[in-house]
């Protein structure tokens, strides 16, 4: 019994540091986001006056925030999905195959994901460029005469494939290496098995690597949807400001612009919580989505 | 053996300690691009955080300050590292230190805005902020909304710090009569104006008749687009702009050129009538300019490449682009053509024989309204006018990309400026008045933040749609005509 006690009260303040910092730092912010978001305030000073809902109801008018949601939820479905094939087949080639200079290969993929993203923004600043854009650059190069400068940043709908692009690039190798950890677990005498019974390299992938490394991808799923969202506003931030003219506006830019920018601290934060709750949802319709019975080795 | 691993442990654990000490004093924002937890990095929430978290520090030195008495108290001064930089600055507060025996703790960072309003928000701001309207993050804006500034109407009133003129009397007409420094309509000075330029339109003197070329310099807006049409057959763009924010100087003059100061200040205040009628000829002025447009400029009309349409007017691909003062400093290192000169001139008058006007930049600095040190932070903005202030701020310099370092005079809108500068370039440009060109000054009326109206993305950032044919001047006009309504209502 004196063991048990002493063992209970060891454990209890071991957790209750991390308790404490974790109900300061994330749980009242998240709690008083949803609060707050029922005023309307500056946001500097304290001052503010009970709005209800009323936020709410200015959002589903307002224009720009219906044009930050389509992008937003643009950028998510097209960077999750071409992130994740690309990860998943990068990391199916690097950890099956043998292939020269593997390793070589694997760091360079990674490093997208270490740069800050002002650095990335800068690197793509200079490649969707237009005179002296790489892109642009190199087409002037293969056709002096005719070459028409393609407007990577300027065009209201190639803007958004363009920011894409970027976070595409700049998650891959984070995905990849992810993959490839679980991947790498999977025993080769399965692959020989396979190989044994006939099966060629594709089929041994989707009948082999896939069902066995699925929970990973599941997991990595929840990552997607919230890092997306995330980076967008910083490559966003760093790249186009929003434009041209709120192109390129997402969710977070958004609320950006209106909790500081436009000094409706209240109404940004009613933005936020939308956010929240569509990611939160968002994950959720994933999650039961992509519900597997679990194949182990 | 045993004896050496806790010795190693010991070291290693005092050597991470150290570490985190260390790395405690760090200014910079950390940005976290590691997918995060469950929740969504909510930037406002954590500031929330802060808010609660931090005590509210307060100073309150309760020692009666005698005027003019201020040794051995400590001011904290923080302030934009912005195109002036910061030498001329750190210049002033040493004088300052000497002259009044008080210690200056100055802060100047890139994104001081983003620096100080944590603290601002914890209750212990700086005494002194030296950062403009307009700035990212509208900080000054908003702390005009939230009636968080000291007023300063007595340190104008009064003579200035060790001299025995009156503030007021020493600045240059109008300097503080518009809505930049009295944001309430009130007849009250709230913010200090500082470092008046001049903006207009910039050209390469060598393409022009005045510096051995072919064209002429255009006087009225008809002669403009005029040689627009001349230099389409040369394959020279007659416009460009860096990116849509610069273009506010340019229409401010466009509006004082139209309606004078009557319109300007009836669509300062977001008159909703104004914008859709008197103010016509503006957007349709404009929209006439922009179609001799630069076709690259509004693809590179973003933070990381506006610098390229700064460079098409200086490489012979664009003829005029709105700037300010600064663009020499900031373009000093680009590759321009050969034979490239800076031009610089007012806006053309609206028709024959109608007014030039050239707007002029003001930046501000203010006192926080619950400052620690109020009456010394006064003294500070009085000494910031004096003579020796003013000229330590003309011989500004700042470090260029080689690491030279150049002239940039900060010049107060004090009358008489001129005297004190010396450098040949900025002579030229702060004598642009004295060809009859008047001077347009002032700004947006503080108006109460209206829920997902943004004014000025409305008015400015349309322009990218309108260059790009996106959208039709009438529907700009539209919708900037919407956003007045919905914020002159507000203001009601």
């Amino acid at each position: 019994m004196k063991k048990n006690k002493s063992r209970t009260r060891f454990i209890i303040s071991g957790l209750l540091p991390a308790i404490l910092f974790y109900t300061i730092f994330m749980v009242y912010p998240t709690i008083s986001v949803f609060v707050e978001s029922l005023y309307k305030t500056g946001g500097l000073s304290g001052k503010k006056t009970f709005v209800g809902l009323n936020n709410f109801r200015l959002l589903l008018e307002d224009e720009t925030f219906i044009r930050a949601f389509q992008n937003t939820i643009f950028l998510i479905v097209i960077v999750t999905i071409v992130t994740m094939f690309m990860a998943i087949f990068l990391a199916a080639v690097l950890t099956r195959e043998n292939l020269k200079g593997q390793n070589f290969a694997r760091t360079i993929l990674y490093i997208p994901n270490i740069l800050s993203i002002a650095v990335v923004a800068s690197i793509f600043a200079a490649i969707f460029g237009m005179d002296t854009g790489l892109i642009n650059g190199l087409g002037r190069l293969f056709n002096p005469e005719t070459w028409q400068n393609i407007p990577f940043l300027g065009d209201r709908k190639l803007v958004v494939y363009s920011i894409a692009f970027a976070m595409i690039w700049q998650a891959v190798g984070y995905y990849m290496v992810m993959y490839m950890s679980t991947m790498s677990q999977i025993p080769e005498q399965l692959y020989e098995a396979a190989s044994l019974d006939g099966a060629s390299k594709i089929r041994q992938f989707f009948d082999i690597t896939l069902p066995l490394s699925w929970e990973t991808v599941r997991t990595t799923l929840t990552f997607y949807v919230i890092s997306n969202i995330n980076i967008a506003f910083q490559i966003v931030k760093a790249l186009t400001g929003g434009g041209p003219d709120g192109a390129s506006m997402t969710l977070l830019n958004y609320q950006y612009e209106q909790a500081y920018t436009n000094s409706s601290f209240g109404y940004g934060l009613a933005i936020g919580v939308v956010v929240f709750l569509f990611s939160f949802i968002l994950t959720a319709i994933i999650h039961r989505g992509t519900k597997r019975d679990i194949v182990q080795f | 053996m045993k004896n050496w691993k806790k010795l190693i442990s010991l070291i290693l654990v005092l050597v991470l300690a150290f570490s985190l000490v260390a790395c405690g004093g760090s200014d910079e924002p950390e940005t976290a691009d590691e997918p995060a937890a469950e929740e969504p990095a909510e930037e406002p929430a954590a500031d929330e955080a802060d808010e609660e978290e931090a005590d509210t520090d307060e100073e309150a030195e309760e020692e009666p300050a005698a005027e003019g008495d201020f040794a051995g108290k400590t001011l904290r001064v923080y302030g934009l590292d912005g195109g002036y930089g910061t030498k001329g600055w750190l210049d002033v507060i040493a004088a300052f230190e000497e002259a009044t025996g008080a210690t200056v703790e100055a802060k100047f960072e890139k994104n001081i805005y983003d620096v100080a309003r944590p603290e601002i928000q914890a209750g212990s701001p700086p005494d002194v902020l030296y950062n403009s309207l307009g700035q990212e993050g509208a900080l000054t804006e908003t702390m005009i909304k939230e009636d968080m500034l000291l007023d300063l109407t007595d340190v104008f009133e009064s003579e200035v710090f060790g001299e025995d003129i009156i503030l007021k009397d020493k600045l240059i007409a109008g300097a503080v009569d518009t809505s930049l420094t009295n944001p309430y309509g009130d007849g009250k000075t709230y913010l200090a104006p500082l470092f008046y330029s001049p903006t207009g339109l910039w050209y390469n003197k060598a393409l022009f008749t005045e510096g051995g070329g072919d064209y002429e310099l255009p006087t009225t807006m008809d002669e403009f687009i005029a040689l627009g049409e001349q230099a389409a057959e040369d394959d020279i763009a007659l416009f460009t702009y860096p990116t849509t924010g610069y273009f506010d100087t340019f229409s401010f003059a466009l509006m004082h050129e139209v309606g004078g100061t009557e319109l300007f200040d009836k669509l300062m205040n977001f008159d909703p009538d104004a914008w859709a009628n008197e103010a016509t000829p503006i957007f349709e002025t404009i929209g006439s300019i922009l179609e001799y447009v630069e076709p690259n400029t509004v693809s590179q009309a973003n933070n990381e490449l506006f610098t390229n349409n700064q460079l098409a007017v200086m490489q012979n691909k664009a003829l005029f682009m709105p700037n300010g003062t600064w663009i020499i400093g900031e373009m000093a290192d680009a590759k321009a053509a050969d034979g490239f000169e800076w031009g610089f001139m007012a806006l053309p008058a609206m028709e024959d024989g109608g007014d030039r006007y050239a707007f002029s930049w003001l930046e501000q600095a203010f006192i926080p309204a619950d400052a620690a040190e109020p009456e010394l932070a006064k003294a500070f903005i009085s000494y910031l006018y004096s003579d020796e202030a003013v000229e330590l701020f003309v011989n500004n310099t700042i470090v260029n990309e080689e690491g030279e370092e150049v002239p940039s005079p900060a010049v107060q809108p004090v009358l008489g400026v001129e005297e004190f500068i010396t450098d040949e370039d900025n002579k030229l440009f702060y004598s642009i008045y004295n060809d009859g060109v008047k001077a347009a000054m002032g700004g947006f009326a503080a108006a109460p933040a209206v829920e997902g109206v943004d004014f000025q993305a409305e008015l400015f950032d349309s322009i990218n749609s309108v260059a790009s044919g996106e959208e039709t001047v009438e529907e700009w006009q539209a919708s900037v005509v919407d956003a007045a309504t919905k914020i002159s209502e507000a203001m009601e």
